[in-house]
C-alpha cells in the first residue's frame, strides 16, 4: 500500500514538473538569469559591444551625482502622486454612476471603457493632437470658454498635467473592476442604514467604500507600479526624447535612453536596481499597512 | 407631503445622474470620435480655429472646364477661384456665368464656401507613406504566434498547478505569482544580450518565443479556472485509461473554451499594442509592427495631424471591432482580473 502511494507520488511529481515544464525554463531562463545578470552588470562598465568590466560600486556612486537621475525620480513620484489617484477616483465615481440602475447603462459602459482598449501608441498620437496648443481640441474649448489655454506638451509646467490627464480618460478597466465589486456589497446593509436615517453619503462612507477597499487597494498597487514604469506615452509624445526640458523623461525613459541610445548597460541595471527596490519597498509598506485600511468581509 | 418630497427627490437623483452620464460619457468618447473625424478632413482645414465640427470640404464648381474652389463674397455673390496672385489677391470668375471676365480681388474679401463631406486623402496618404501592407502583416503574424504560444504554454502550466498533486507545486506558485511584480526593466537588458547572442535582434523571435515559456497573469488566470472544475471528471476519465496529458487535451482544454478566450483576445490585443519589445528589437521600417511603424512615423512627421489620425484610426479600429465581436468574454475578463483570489 505504501509503495503504491509513493509511487503515484513520483508519477504526480514527474508529471507536475513535466507540465510545468514551460514556466520552469521560462523562469530560469527570461527572469532569474537576467535578474542575476543585470546585478552583475549594475556593478561593471558594459558599452554593449565589449564584454562588462567589473568597476565596483562606480555606477552607484555616478548616479548619486547625477541630476538627471533625481530629474527623472522626482517626474516620476509626481505622476505617481496624481495621476493614480486621479484615476482611481474618476473610475470610482464612473462605477458608482452606473451601478444606478439606469437605462442604457451598457451603451454609458461602453462610452467610458473603449477609450481604455484604444491601442497606447494610437492614443497617444490622438492626445498629442487633442492637447496641440494653438488648434488642439482642449484649447479650442478653452478658448471657447475664455478660460486659459496652457500649452500643454510644450511647456515644461503643463506637460505632466497633460500626461495625467490623457491617463485618467483611459481608466476603464478599473472602472468595471469596481462595477464588479459594487454588485457585490450585500443590500440589506443599504437598507438598513436607510432605515436608521444614513444620509447617502454616510452609505457611501460607511458602506461602499469599505466594501470596495480590496478592489481599491488592487488598483492603488497596479496603478503605482504602473506609474513607476510609466513608459510608452511619454515616449511616443515626445519622440523618446522626454521633453521639454526634461520634464517628461520619466525614470524609465531615462533606464531606456542609457540602455539603447548611450550603450551604457551598467549604469541602466544600476538605475533598473534602484526602481526595483524602490517599487518592492513601496509595496510591502502598502500591504503591510493594508490591514488598518482594507476590510475584507468576514474573510480575514 | 412627506411622500411627495420624497418622490421629487427620487426623480432630481435620477435626472442627476443622466446628465452626470451624459457628460462624463460625451467626455470620454469625444477624442475618440475627434481621431476620426480630423481624419476624414482635407488637410486645409485641420488646423483651424473654429474647428469643424464635422468634416467639411470646400465646393467645388466647373469654370473653364475645370474644378475650381467656390468663395463668397460680402455682397453673396459666388465666385470660382481661378488662380491665386501675389499680394493676397485672386483672380475669380462668377459662378455659373461662362461669357464673364475674369478680375481681381482680394482674398479677405471672400469666404470660402463649404459643405459636409468626407476626404479620403489622409488615408490614402498616411498608408502610403509607411510600408502599411508589411507592417500589418507584421502584426497579424507576431499576435497570432503569441497567442497560440501563450495559450499552449499556458494552459499547460496551469493544468501541472491545479490539477496535479505534487509537491512544490504550491511554492512554484507563488513564486510565478510573484514575479508578476517584477518590472520589465530589470530584466529588459539581460534579455537583451540574450537574444542579441542568438542573433535573433530584427527578428520576430524575441517577441514571440517568450510567450511559449508562460506568461504569469494567464496561468493564474487559468488555474482559477481548472480548479472549478470537478475533480470527478479527471477522475472519471483516468479510470477510462486517460494519461495526464489525455485528461488535459480531453476534458479540462474542452470545458475552458470560455477561460481560454478570454486569454487568447487579451494576448491579441496585448501583442498588437506592445510597444517597448518591438522598438528594442526590431530595426528595419518592413519589421515594424504598426505600433512602432505609427510612434515612428509621430516622430518625423508629428504635424500631419490628418495622415496621423488617420494610421491612428486603422491601428485602433480593428480592437474597437474586436472588442464589440466579443464583449461578454471581454468584460468577464477585466473583471476576473479584479478578483482577489
Amino acid at each position: 500500500m505504501k509503495a503504491k502511494a509513493s509511487t503515484t507520488e513520483r508519477r504526480n511529481l514527474r508529471n507536475g514538473l513535466l507540465f510545468c515544464s514551460p514556466i520552469l525554463v521560462g523562469l530560469a531562463a527570461f527572469t532569474l538569469y537576467p535578474m542575476l545578470a543585470s546585478l552583475y552588470y549594475s556593478f561593471c562598465n558594459y558599452p554593449m559591444l565589449k564584454p562588462p568590466v567589473w568597476v565596483g560600486l562606480a555606477n552607484y556612486r555616478t548616479l548619486v551625482h547625477d541630476p538627471v537621475f533625481y530629474k527623472s525620480l522626482a517626474n516620476t513620484a509626481y505622476f505617481a502622486v496624481f495621476a493614480t489617484p486621479a484615476g482611481i477616483i474618476t473610475a470610482f465615481l464612473l462605477a458608482l454612476l452606473l451601478n444606478q440602475k439606469v437605462k442604457g447603462m451598457a451603451v454609458f459602459r461602453t462610452m467610458f471603457f473603449v477609450p481604455s482598449i484604444v491601442p497606447m501608441v494610437a492614443g497617444s498620437v490622438l492626445w498629442l493632437w487633442l492637447l496641440n496648443s494653438d488648434y488642439g481640441l482642449i484649447n479650442t474649448i478653452l478658448r471657447s470658454a475664455h478660460l486659459p489655454a496652457p500649452g500643454w506638451m510644450s511647456s515644461p509646467d503643463w506637460s505632466k498635467p497633460a500626461l495625467i490627464l490623457m491617463s485618467v480618460w483611459g481608466v476603464g478597466g478599473w472602472m468595471l473592476i469596481y462595477l464588479a465589486g459594487l454588485q457585490d456589497v450585500p443590500i440589506d446593509l443599504y437598507e438598513a442604514a436607510e432605515i436608521d436615517g444614513a444620509s447617502p453619503l454616510q452609505r457611501l462612507r460607511h458602506i461602499t467604500i469599505p466594501f470596495m477597499s480590496p478592489h481599491l487597494f488592487f488598483t492603488l498597487i497596479m496603478g503605482f507600479i504602473g506609474a513607476a514604469t510609466y513608459f510608452t506615452q511619454a515616449y511616443v509624445m515626445t519622440g523618446g526624447q522626454g521633453g521639454p526640458v526634461d520634464s517628461t523623461r520619466f525614470f524609465s525613459i531615462y533606464l531606456f535612453q542609457n540602455a539603447f541610445q548611450y550603450w551604457k548597460m551598467g549604469y541602466a541595471c544600476a538605475l533598473a536596481w534602484i526602481l526595483f527596490i524602490l517599487i518592492l519597498v513601496f509595496t510591502l509598506v502598502l500591504f503591510k499597512t493594508s490591514a488598518r485600511y482594507v476590510y475584507y468581509g468576514g474573510e480575514k | 407631503m412627506a411622500a411627495g418630497s420624497k418622490r421629487t427627490r427620487v426623480r432630481f437623483t435620477t435626472v442627476a445622474t443622466y446628465a452626470a452620464l451624459v457628460l462624463l460619457g460625451t467626455a470620454f468618447i469625444l477624442p475618440f470620435y475627434w481621431m476620426i473625424s480630423t481624419s476624414l478632413k482635407p488637410s486645409e482645414r485641420i488646423q483651424k480655429f473654429p474647428p469643424d465640427i464635422i468634416p467639411m470640404q470646400p465646393v467645388l464648381s466647373k469654370v473653364d472646364g475645370r474644378s475650381r474652389e467656390v468663395y463668397r463674397a460680402k455682397d453673396g455673390t459666388e465666385f470660382a477661384l481661378v488662380e491665386k496672385l501675389k499680394g493676397g489677391t485672386v483672380s475669380v470668375k462668377p459662378v455659373g456665368d461662362a461669357k464673364a471676365a475674369a478680375r481681381i480681388v482680394s482674398m479677405d474679401s471672400l469666404i470660402p464656401e463649404i459643405r459636409p463631406g468626407f476626404e479620403w486623402s489622409s488615408y490614402s496618404r498616411g498608408l502610403t507613406f509607411i510600408p502599411f501592407a508589411d507592417q500589418l502583416r507584421n502584426t497579424l503574424i507576431i499576435s497570432v504566434c503569441c497567442v497560440f504560444g501563450t495559450i499552449l504554454s499556458c494552459s499547460l502550466v496551469a493544468y501541472g498547478l491545479a490539477k496535479i498533486d505534487w509537491r512544490g507545486r504550491n511554492t512554484l506558485f507563488i513564486i510565478i505569482l510573484s514575479t508578476m511584480m517584477l518590472p520589465a526593466q530589470v530584466t529588459m537588458i539581460p534579455v537583451f544580450t540574450i537574444f542579441v547572442k542568438l542573433h535573433w535582434v530584427n527578428t520576430f523571435l524575441p517577441l514571440i518565443v517568450p510567450t511559449f515559456l508562460g506568461t504569469p497573469f494567464f496561468i493564474f488566470l487559468l488555474r482559477q479556472f481548472f480548479l472549478g472544475i470537478p475533480r470527478e471528471l479527471s477522475e472519471a476519465a483516468r479510470l477510462d485509461g486517460c494519461g495526464e496529458f489525455g485528461i488535459y487535451r480531453r476534458v479540462i482544454i474542452p470545458l475552458s473554451k470560455p477561460a481560454l478566450a478570454t486569454v487568447a483576445l487579451f494576448t491579441f490585443i496585448g501583442a498588437w499594442n506592445e510597444f517597448l519589445g518591438p522598438l528594442i528589437y526590431l530595426l528595419d521600417e518592413t519589421k515594424y509592427t504598426l505600433s512602432l511603424g505609427l510612434a515612428m512615423f509621430t516622430g518625423q512627421y508629428g504635424n500631419e495631424y490628418g495622415m496621423l489620425m488617420a494610421v491612428s484610426t486603422v491601428v485602433t479600429i480593428p480592437i474597437i471591432v474586436l472588442f464589440f465581436f466579443t464583449q461578454r468574454t471581454f468584460i468577464q475578463g477585466m473583471t476576473m482580473s479584479g478578483i482577489k483570489q
